[in-house]
Order: C-alpha cells, then structure tokens, then sequence
C-alpha cells in the first residue's frame, strides 16, 4: 500500500509501545517475585530469592499446586474420552439434530464463566442436594474441556478422511480393530494437544472454580485469591503467580507446536 | 473373542455405532449442563427461607420484578454497560493500529515473530494478569511511581482500574481476528485504489475499512461479552464499583440468594443474546 515513511514508522512505534505495554505487567509479576520490598512497592529496593524459598516451602501453596493438579488431569481425561466421542460421532456420521449437539459443546465455553459457576453450584446444591467437594469441582471442569478435545480431534478427523478407515474395513478389520490400527495413530497427537489445552483451561480457571469447589479444596488460582489481600504474603503470591502463568503457558506452547507439525506433515 | 463378536454385530448397523458414540457425551453435557441452566432459569422464580437460608419451591416473581424495576439493578446494568462498551472501544482503537502494521507494513519474518508476540501473553494465567494489575495501579506501584515526577498520580482501585485492566485482558482476543482480516484484503485492491487516484487515506477509509468491518465486529465480541460477566477483576482492581457479575457474586455468596442471583444473571445473559442476534447479520460470526 501507498504509505508514507512518516505514516510507517508511526505505525510500527505504535506497535512498539503497546507490545511493551503487553508484557510490562508480566515483568512486573516477576520483578516483585525477586523484590526485597514486602509490600511490592516500586521500584524495588534490592532483590532476594527469599520469597521463592518460602514459597517452595509454604504448605498450602504446595497443597493447592497438587489439587490443581489432580483435578487438572481427572477432568482433561474425561474431557478426552467424552470429546472424542462426540468427534467421531459428528466427523463420521450423518443424523439429525448434529448441529444442536455442536451447539451443546460449546455452549460452556460461549455463556459467560459466571453464568456457568452458578448454574452448577445451583444444581449441586440445590437440584442434587449435595456439598460441594472434589468432585464437583471436576465434573465442572471436565464440562467445559471437552470443547477444546473436541476440537482439536473433530479437525483431525476431517483433514484425514474415512478412505484409509474404509481400506482396513475392507481387508477385514472390524470396528475396534481398525480404530486401535488406523483411526487411533492417526488421532494420537490431535488428542494429545487437546489433552494438553484442556490441563491448561482446567489448571488457569478461576470463575467456575470459586462456585463449585467445596470448602477446603483449594486450586492454585483460588490460593493466589484468598492470599491476595493479605499483605504478609505478598511477594509468595507474586512467585506463585509466577509459577501458575509459566505452568499454564508451557503446555500451551507444547500443543502449539504439536498441531503445527501435524499441519505440516498433511498439507505436505 | 467378545470385542470381535461385539465388532460383527456393529458393523452393518451405522445407527448403533452412532448411539454408542454420542450417548455418554450427550448424556453428561445434557444431564450436567443443560439441566443445570434449564434449572438455573427457574430458580429465579423461588424463594429463599429468611430463617434457615434454604432456597425454597415456593413460585414468585418477586425476583424478577425486583431486578427489573429496582434502580440499583440499572444503575449497575448501565455501568456494566458504559464499561464494557468502553474496554471494546478501546481494544478496537489500539488494536486496529496494531493489526494493520502486523498485517500490510512488517515484512514476513517479522509478522511472524509479531504474531507469537501478541498471542503469548494470550495464555499467561488470566488471574497473573489481573494481580499484574493490582500491582501496578497500588499506591506505591509502577504507575505512581512514573506519574509523580509529572504530577500525576496512579488512578486506584475503581472504575478506572477495572476499565484498564479489561481492555489489558482482552486486547490479543481483539488484535488477532482484526489481523485476520486485514491479512485477507488483497494487497491488489490497495495498488488499484492508488492507482486510481486515492490518497492512502482514502484508500483507508473507503476500501479497507468497510472491509475488516466484520473482523472488527468479531474482535468487539470477545471484548464486550468477556467483560459483562466479569467479576474478578472489578473485585481485584475495582475497589468499591459493583457490576453486574459481582451482584450476581455477593448474592451467591454473602448474601446467600441463589434465586435473586439467578435472576440478575438474566441480564447480562439478555444482553449478551440481542448483541449476537444484531452481529449476526453482519456476519461476523462466521469470521470467528
């Protein structure tokens, strides 16, 4: 396009500023991890890696990464067996009512966290009579994980087709034995990544958590917000905070680049 | 062998297979969530004992009326409103800038690297963003500390706060579907647009804009429905503002009225519905 110099370098400061701008609070997380300054106070007068050894040594926090955890991988394997269900049933059948029950997929994602948290906290509570416990903070978990297993696996199947399924079936394969030799391989790393996406979602999720977690099952996000307002643990929920955007980020990038490699190798 | 007597006995029967795949997620997705909103609606129109606190079967409006009647609910329905449309109208400002440079002024490589750059901080934890936040704006923080020199001072914990950090919060949802739409107009059309005369601004305003406008109208869609049910952030960096998502949190929780909590989430639900209806047809929708 016609553009003049002047015009092109506003542009690319402009681009400049807000990227800086983008990352300068994560930087700030960080610095406040390593600042001797226990109520955060900027600049910070020195740096210590105190707070990081207490941190590591601070029990409830530790209790929280191992909850979030748990719950983490109990809810991506349900989301991963549920998802890929549905992604064989949509990608490899025709019926009636597909659209509405693509629809129900991702409908947890689409509707606002809050509406979803107490929706379920009011069906436990309410409708089932139940407390809130461990397990319901998976199964709401796992309610909104399938989409991500879903999607990743409904794409695979598309891109790959049925010409392969149909070959093994007429040498005489049956249904299992073709989805364990040949659908399956092919899903493998399709399922991985969204296994993968779905730990990151269950592992970061704040919303739906605060509703259906029950008293005394503490995720790590729910850790960094009942300590956020006590002054004393400041610069501990700044390590934390730190250790919970580099956890949820690696396994993202992990999935990135998984479904990149495979996207390669198709088109290829 | 039972899995391959079980294998035989599918094989021809399509209808089957498809029953044995789709029961178990239609059945959990139904009985989970669908009934959990289904009763979610209803719920709006119980009671609550005074006594013991116990939502009761007891069948009024009163919830309902109350919402919609009581000016407290529309003062905060209206500056849920006011912010949510403000963080979009901001996001869109910075972003379109962004976008475009990503898009028709870097150079390949760079575009490459930009894009990784913007969608990175994309998946740090919401949560480590919005204690960024907390940080930056206290009174001993970042902002304070670079505004004082100039007389300035950090804005607090309030409706300004909460209005940075949402548009800070949604801004890569923003630039990436804008990005999208600018890397789709061709590069031709621009060189005919000159050639025919224009001055990039022309250009600008009558060629490229009424096309990324449905890429724009996706971008507004992350900004403005992640930020009507927000409630974490106004409560982190909000000080005493309420919006609609800490009403419906404090009723939850404090106040222990599921019903009247149903009932305010009506509203953001509402609202959230006539403006996919209305971007509907511009179809942005499918440029998601």
């Amino acid at each position: 396009m016609q553009l003049g110099r002047v015009a092109r370098i506003v542009l690319g400061a402009i681009t400049l500023v807000v990227l800086a701008l983008i990352y300068l609070p994560l930087g700030v997380v960080f610095l406040n991890s390593i600042s001797t300054s226990e109520s955060l106070s900027w600049p910070p007068p020195g740096f210590t890696l105190e707070w990081w050894g207490r941190a590591l040594h601070s029990t409830g926090a530790l209790e929280a990464l191992g909850t979030s955890v748990v719950v983490g991988l109990i809810a991506s394997a349900i989301a991963l067996v549920l998802g890929t269900l549905a992604a064989m049933a949509l990608s490899r059948y025709r019926f009636f009512g597909k659209e509405t029950v693509n629809l129900l997929i991702v409908l947890p994602i689409a509707l606002p966290g809050i509406v979803t948290g107490i929706a379920l906290n009011n069906a436990f509570r309410t409708l089932m009579g139940v407390d809130l416990a461990m397990w319901t903070l998976v199964v709401a978990h796992a309610t909104f994980c399938i989409v991500t297993v879903y999607n990743n696996a409904f794409a695979r199947l598309n891109a790959s087709g049925t010409r392969l399924e149909e070959a093994s079936m007429d040498l005489g394969a049956g249904l299992f034995t073709t989805f364990r030799l040949v659908t399956f391989p092919h899903l493998k790393s399709a399922l991985m990544a969204g296994g993968l996406l779905a730990f990151a979602l269950s592992f970061d999720e704040i919303i739906v958590t605060t509703f259906t977690a029950g008293t005394g099952v503490t995720t790590l996000p729910l850790w960094i917000l009942q300590n956020m307002f006590r002054p004393s643990q400041a610069p501990v929920v700044a390590v934390i905070a730190v250790i919970l955007a580099v956890v949820s980020v690696i396994p993202l990038a992990i999935a990135q680049r998984l479904t990149a490699k495979d996207a390669e190798a198709v088109s290829r | 062998m039972t899995s391959h007597r079980v294998s035989t006995y599918l094989a021809p029967r399509r209808r089957l297979q498809l029953a044995s795949l789709l029961t178990a997620p239609v059945l959990w997705l139904g009985l989970v969530y669908i009934v959990a909103l289904a009763a979610l609606l209803v719920t709006a129109f119980w009671t609550v004992d005074e006594l013991t606190g116990q939502v009761q079967i007891e069948w009024t409006t009163e919830n309902v009326v109350e919402v919609f009647t009581e000016a407290l609910y529309r003062t905060v329905t209206l500056r849920t409103l006011g912010i949510a449309l403000l963080v979009t109208l901001i996001d869109i400002a910075v972003a379109v800038p962004v976008a475009f440079f990503m898009a028709k002024v870097a150079s390949t490589r760079l575009r490459h690297l930009l894009v990784i750059a913007v969608l990175a901080p994309l998946w740090a934890s919401y949560l480590v963003k919005v204690y960024a936040w907390r940080a930056l704006l206290s009174s001993d923080g970042l902002i304070e500390w670079a505004a004082s020199p100039f007389g300035g001072s950090t804005p607090g914990y309030g409706l300004v706060g909460v209005v940075l950090t949402l548009s800070y919060l949604w801004l890569p949802y923003v630039i990436m579907p804008i990005y999208a739409g600018f890397d789709r107009v061709p590069d031709r059309l621009l060189e005919a647009s000159a050639d025919l005369g224009a001055q990039g601004w022309r250009t600008l305003v009558s060629v490229v804009l009424p096309m990324i406008r449905p890429a724009i109208i996706a971008g507004s869609i992350f900004a403005f429905s992640l930020s009507l049910g927000d409630y974490i952030s106004t409560k982190i960096v909000g000080g005493a503002t309420q919006m609609l998502g800490t009403l419906v949190y404090d009723n939850v929780g404090a106040a222990n009225n599921l019903p009247l909590a149903a009932a305010i989430s009506f509203i953001p639900i509402g609202i959230i519905l006539v403006y996919l209806a209305a971007v509907r047809r511009t179809g942005a929708l499918r440029s998601l």
